[in-house]
């Protein structure tokens, strides 16, 4: 076990007593990117090596010079007895959708490949006043349109560190990639439809969805403005619980950032969970499928070992004196796939109009006469499939002429989804859930290309995370076991608007009481020997 | 709702893509094309949703209330401190000016 093998926690108390030093934690996860990562993603085509095949591939751009500064910065102020902040010490790499000052902030785009930041992203300031060490920027699909990383303008896109040969998720999947195999304890991610979720389940991390509002998108390149949010990736529940801490609250540059008190985190960690309602719901034990041949739409009973990996959980709950709730009605789960492809490409189509190589970003080399055929060109040879697809797709169905059949009608059911969460988390009602348990996804780690061009098969790897983004309500995916191949299979949690710290709670108790489990003992492909 | 109200034929892929800004090959215009019409069939899931004439849409999931929400900012000249870095981004830039090619003249109907 190296240092970067250590969790944040330890790292923290470890140079606080001057045990370690921020040189030290920063050189340890200099070095295991060098063994894993290979080649960083890059626009210029070249074919993949088997090498590359080997390789987790996490990141876009290395900030080698910067982190090394903060780290002695850190240094410094250990040995002068100053307060070194939350994170002092701890690396932290952040998904390039974020903007961060001075550095490429790309989006995994060809149209902002040669974009610089003029400004940072509230939460990696956050971070970076709590004294955290960036890094770099991590891998996504491109503008986060996607659910395996492959998306991305930046290629090899990053593999999965459990089995390099299958996707990490989507789209923080260079972000869950880079804490798996501990290139970096944390990771800043997004959470649009499972962004965060889905790929800490593939990759056998803890991932965290806060409440819409409880961290500030001010200085994210947006998404679904009403679905975004930015959240931690980490190895263990308390990690991520350090994370949120110093990235949570109120900002005057983010009108719907909410202005609610931030818990303390860590300290709700360690209290006892006895007596917490944990539900469980038929309607997350269902997966739909688009049929390949015939377009239709089945449902099927969720994959037996996903199954039983919730029902070993809820039983390690209760073993902890907690109510296991059954059969919890959330009817309206099987359309959270159908409202997003209308919401999301709506508010995506908005979003991406501002890239037309004029202000930043790429604009095209041809020769061109007149405005709108800079714009066509820039944005035809800028952007990808994907996002291509959601400018013309949120047009489509916000168009005067079917907006009442498609937007508007997709926004009230998105209120039928929300009145699930709200029936189920009543505190006055019948089944006055602290939280909802479900599986994270509805199988593991699929292999790289498997899914990919098929866009409505990728959208509905997220069917069992988009109700929480509808809904706004906080989730976290943690890791509950391994499948027969060996891959990670993540359990979610979800819970009432602002309740983060139960989530982190019920996630750590679950990760004490199952410490001693075979399956924790296991390590990812890119690390065995190590 | 008819079937034939959830296809983008051909000429209505073309005009979207017009609005859209974008300029397509033949090859990306046809999966293009093939993968609306797929999302579309997912999305005609909702359309057997009965929907209660007072179900609201929600623009967001958490509601805002006075508490929570910030309050809207004094309307007061701000200095920008990065705005020479702005410009700096701009593909094309001239004193002080973005420059763009010819910007057609058109005749509003």
């Amino acid at each position: 076990m190296s240092i970067c093998d250590l969790s944040a926690i330890e790292i923290r108390k470890l140079l606080l007593r001057k045990e370690l030093s921020a040189q030290e934690v920063l050189e340890s996860c200099l070095e295991r990117i060098q063994v894993v990562d290979g080649r960083p993603g890059a626009l210029e085509p070249a074919a993949i090596t088997p090498e590359d095949e080997r390789c987790v591939h996490a990141f876009i751009t290395l900030t080698t010079k910067m982190a090394r500064a903060q780290a002695a910065a850190v240094d410094r102020k250990i040995a002068s007895g100053e307060e070194p902040g939350l994170l002092a010490g701890i690396p932290f790499t952040v998904k390039d959708i974020f903007c961060v000052k001075d550095t490429p902030s790309t989006a995994a785009s060809r149209i902002l490949a040669n974009f610089t930041a003029p400004y940072s992203a509230t939460p990696v300031e956050r971070m970076l006043a709590a004294g955290g060490l960036m890094l770099g920027k991590v891998n996504l699909d491109e503008f986060t349109y996607g659910s395996s990383s492959e998306s991305s303008a930046f290629q090899p896109s990053p593999r999965n560190p459990w089995q390099t040969a299958r996707v990490p998720g989507g789209s923080s999947g260079g972000s869950a990639a880079s804490v798996a195999a501990g290139e970096a304890c944390l990771s800043l991610g997004t959470d649009t439809a499972g962004s965060i979720r889905q790929p800490a389940a593939f990759c056998g991390v803890v991932g965290l969805k806060p409440t819409y509002g409880r961290v500030s998108r001010y200085g994210l390149i947006a998404f679904g403005s009403s679905l975004d949010c930015p959240g931690p990736l980490a190895r263990s529940a308390a990690d991520a619980a350090l994370m949120l801490q110093a990235i949570a609250g109120a900002d005057a540059r983010d009108a719907t950032a909410a202005r609610r008190e931030v818990p303390d985190y860590l300290a709700e960690l360690e209290k006892n969970i006895r007596g917490k309602r944990i539900g469980l719901s038929p309607d997350y034990f269902q997966i739909t499928y688009p049929q390949a041949d015939t377009g239709e739409y089945q449902q099927q009973p969720l994959p037996q070992e996903m199954r039983a990996a919730v029902l070993h959980a809820a039983q390690v709950f209760r073993s902890l004196g907690a109510e296991i709730i059954e059969d919890v009605p959330m009817p309206n789960t099987r359309y959270g796939i159908p409202a997003y492809f209308v919401i999301s490409r709506v508010e995506a189509a908005s979003n991406l109009h501002r890239f037309d190589g004029v202000k930043y970003g790429y604009r095209t080399t041809q020769t061109v006469n007149e405005l709108q055929q800079l714009y066509r060109k820039s944005r035809g040879e800028g952007f990808g499939v994907q996002p291509k697809l959601r400018i013309l797709m949120g047009m489509y169905v916000s168009a005067a002429q079917y907006s009442e059949q498609y937007y508007r009608r997709a926004l009230r059911v998105r209120t039928l989804i929300r009145r699930d969460f709200e029936a189920a988390f009543d505190p006055a009602g019948r089944y006055r859930l602290d939280a909802l348990l479900t599986p994270t996804t509805p199988t593991t780690a699929f292999p790289i290309q498997d899914v990919y061009g098929d866009s409505v098969l990728m959208q509905y790897a997220d069917q069992l995370t988009v109700p929480a983004n509808h809904a706004g309500v906080p989730g976290i995916s943690f890791p509950g076991g391994l499948d027969g191949e060996g891959l990670p299979i993540g359990l979610q949690l979800l819970a009432p608007d602002f309740c983060e710290a139960t989530l982190l709670q019920l996630a750590h108790a679950f990760e004490q009481a199952t410490i001693d489990e075979e399956w924790r003992q296991r390590k990812p492909q890119v690390l065995e020997g190590r | 709702m008819s079937e034939k109200e959830h296809i983008i034929t051909p000429e209505m892929f073309d005009h979207l893509v017009k609005l859209a800004a974008l300029e397509l090959d033949e090859e990306q215009a046809a999966y293009l094309r093939r993968e609306l019409n797929l999302q579309l069939s997912a999305i005609r899931e909702l359309a057997a949703i009965e929907l209660d004439a007072d179900i609201p849409a929600a623009l967001h999931g958490v509601p805002y209330d006075a508490g929570s929400r910030p309050p809207l900012r004094q309307d007061a000249w701000q200095a920008c401190e990065e705005a020479e870095a702005i410009m700096r981004q701009a593909p094309q830039f001239e004193s002080g000016y973005l420059v763009v090619p010819d910007i057609p003249h058109i005749t509003l109907e």
